[in-house]
């Protein structure tokens, strides 16, 4: 077995027992990078130098027997967190000069843990988009091929596209990634890795670059579940510098894995059955059904009556706040500067300049239904269809312990599909929205091939706080499922 | 709510995003598809309903109104497209 094909919890136990050093684990993911990334374009930076200062330093905690949850584990970073003195982009020409002289809180717990960070992953730009292909860096490609037309370049969804991609082929061991309204758990179930968004305040939001604030959540990608609990618990936890972070003790999510989900009851909306929706997508959810029930949960047939408005709530509050939050870049202070013959005008040829279609339609729809006159009828009406979608998620948990969804109404698509219209784009997120509108913890975990041999997923949303009973139901799925099936553009192959 | 080419160019102004007049037409066909598609909230009852404003369901955390940070200039304007001494410099704005 290739060192790059490890678990996180194999290769725990590889440095602990000496077996091989973090230096060596780093080298081989570093020479896969070189391999890999020119092709993938996972990688917007790469740290080589860095990431071996850092897997040295790990090496010697481990010889001092003061190795951490994560020393010498070698992770992409989504170029949305700040990263102190390394170039951090979010995948726009606006930032592409911008060196955080910060850490972000995420970043910072994890190499307070020991991990190693190889580089920062790309991304849609600011994070908006669903293929990755907003990117002012390029498009990512999906390790995974179709079995017939194995030519065709296929998406690695988005926005944490890169995360996503480097984990599937083996240039990363596991990834952070931030979900908005998906953007963990849809690349997660393209590239065939499992993925969690946690409860809205789990993890701390200070240092990441924000997008739309009330939804942005940071949260792990890795190849199994477990890994993810792993990389979670070394991401969560209190800070006072997100005043919504959640003052919250942070579980044994690695233990929640094993419990099993005998006498859960799991919870099927029925509104998650939409038209249009492949049939093997709707036999892998009822496959899904029955490896829980063989478990011995029980499967409970519920509603969450709003469902089809997540979407379209969405596509209000999310522009809104982007349009709040990205009015910081004005070529003063930080990122792009396009020369102007005036104030005013240095700041509207910079944004020209520095915002790609995607962001720039985004910011004009969020203008625009804030503005005097629309507001009532589009963001306060939102924000209250956001109440019900919340009502939604409420009323079912008090009947059932998770949800048993699938996580995208498609498989990969290929580079060009889906571009020519934005909300043929914004659908693919229909199954996220509503765990990212009311804040509660999905995750996204492989369950099966479709019959281009492309990867689905399953996604398991839970009650706020409670990702232990998530990862619980996400393991037994991984159990169940089995699958063997690897990626055809990998280390090593 | 159909946008007209007009109020594409007002919310560009408001938003400070320059828009050249031959991308008007094409951004007025993207936003008003997408809000097209939006007004199906419409559909939905509100009658008496609370708007929510964020998923944290918490009370915002209070702190001591007391400096904590700051005093390193040389830090925050290490990322300034232009900067004269100690402050950002920008075109002049008073003539």
């Amino acid at each position: 077995m290739m060192l790059t094909d490890l678990t996180i919890a194999q290769a725990q136990a590889g440095l602990r027992a000496k077996t091989f050093s973090a230096e060596e684990l780093a080298l081989a993911h570093l020479h896969a990078i070189e391999t890999l990334n020119p092709r993938l374009n996972a990688y917007i930076t790469v740290n080589h130098a860095r990431a071996m200062d850092q897997a040295r330093a790990a090496d010697a905690a481990l010889a001092a027997g003061q190795g951490r949850a994560l020393t010498g584990i070698p992770l992409a970073i989504k170029d949305l967190f700040c990263t102190e003195g390394v170039r951090t982009t979010a995948g726009s020409k606006m930032l592409e000069p911008f060196v955080p002289p910060y850490e972000s809180t995420v970043t910072a717990q994890l190499l307070r843990d020991g991990a190693v960070f190889l580089g920062k992953a790309n991304l849609d730009e600011f994070a908006m988009g669903s293929s990755n292909m907003t990117s002012a860096f390029g498009p990512v490609e999906n390790p995974w091929k179709r079995l017939q037309n194995a030519d065709a370049v296929l998406v690695p969804g988005g926005s944490s596209g890169g995360s996503a991609a480097a984990v599937a082929a083996r240039i990363a061991m596991g990834a952070t990634g931030t979900d908005t309204g998906g953007s963990i758990r849809q690349p997660a179930s393209f590239c065939g890795i499992a993925g969690i968004k946690p409860t809205y305040g789990r993890c701390s939001r200070w240092g990441v670059v924000a997008f739309a604030s009330s939804l942005d959540q940071p949260g792990p990608l890795a190849r199994t579940v477990e890994d993810c609990a792993i990389l979670l618990e070394s991401m969560s936890g209190y800070d006072p510098k997100d005043s919504t972070s959640a003052n919250l003790p942070v579980p044994d999510f690695q233990a929640a894995c094993r419990r099993g989900v005998k006498g859960l009851r799991i919870g099927v909306p029925r509104e998650y059955r939409i038209d249009g929706m492949p049939g093997e997508i709707e036999a892998l959810w009822r496959q899904g059904m029955d490896w829980l029930r063989d478990a011995g949960a029980e499967i409970v047939d519920v509603s969450l009556p709003h469902t089809k408005y997540g979407l379209p709530t969405y596509y209000i509050v999310a522009p809104a706040e982007c349009s709040s939050n990205l009015a910081r870049y004005d070529g003063v202070r930080f990122g792009l500067r396009a020369d102007g013959g005036d104030l005013r005008d240095l700041y509207e040829r910079t944004r020209a300049a520095g915002f790609g279609a995607e962001v720039r339609r985004r910011i004009l729809i969020g203008t625009y239904v804030l503005s005097a006159g629309y507001y009532d009828a589009y963001y306060l009406r939102a924000q209250k269809v956001r109440a019900l979608l919340l009502k939604d998620f409420t009323d079912v948990f008090t009947q059932v312990d998770a949800l048993l969804v699938p996580t995208a109404p498609s498989a990969a698509f290929a580079q060009g599909e889906n571009m020519d219209d934005p909300i043929k784009m914004y659908l693919n997120d229909a199954f996220t929205i509503p765990a990212s509108m009311a804040g509660v913890p999905g995750m996204s975990v492989p369950a099966g091939l479709d019959a281009d041999g492309l990867p689905l997923g399953l996604q398991i949303i839970g009650k706020p706080f409670d990702e232990e009973t998530v990862f619980a139901v996400a393991a037994e799925i991984e159990r169940s499922a089995g699958i063997v099936a690897l990626p055809s553009v990998r280390a090593g192959a | 709510m159909a946008l007209d080419p007009t109020t594409v160019r007002r919310i560009a102004t408001l938003a400070r995003i320059r828009v050249e007049d031959n991308e008007i037409a094409t951004l007025q066909g993207e936003l008003n598809g997408i809000l097209g598609w939006i007004e199906q909230l419409n559909e939905v009852d509100v009658e008496g309903i609370a708007p929510l404003t964020g998923a944290a369901a918490m009370a915002m955390a209070m702190r001591d109104d007391v400096v904590t940070d700051g005093g390193y200039p040389e830090q925050i304007l290490a990322n300034a497209p232009d900067r004269n001494g100690a402050f950002y410099a920008v075109p002049k704005v008073v003539e």
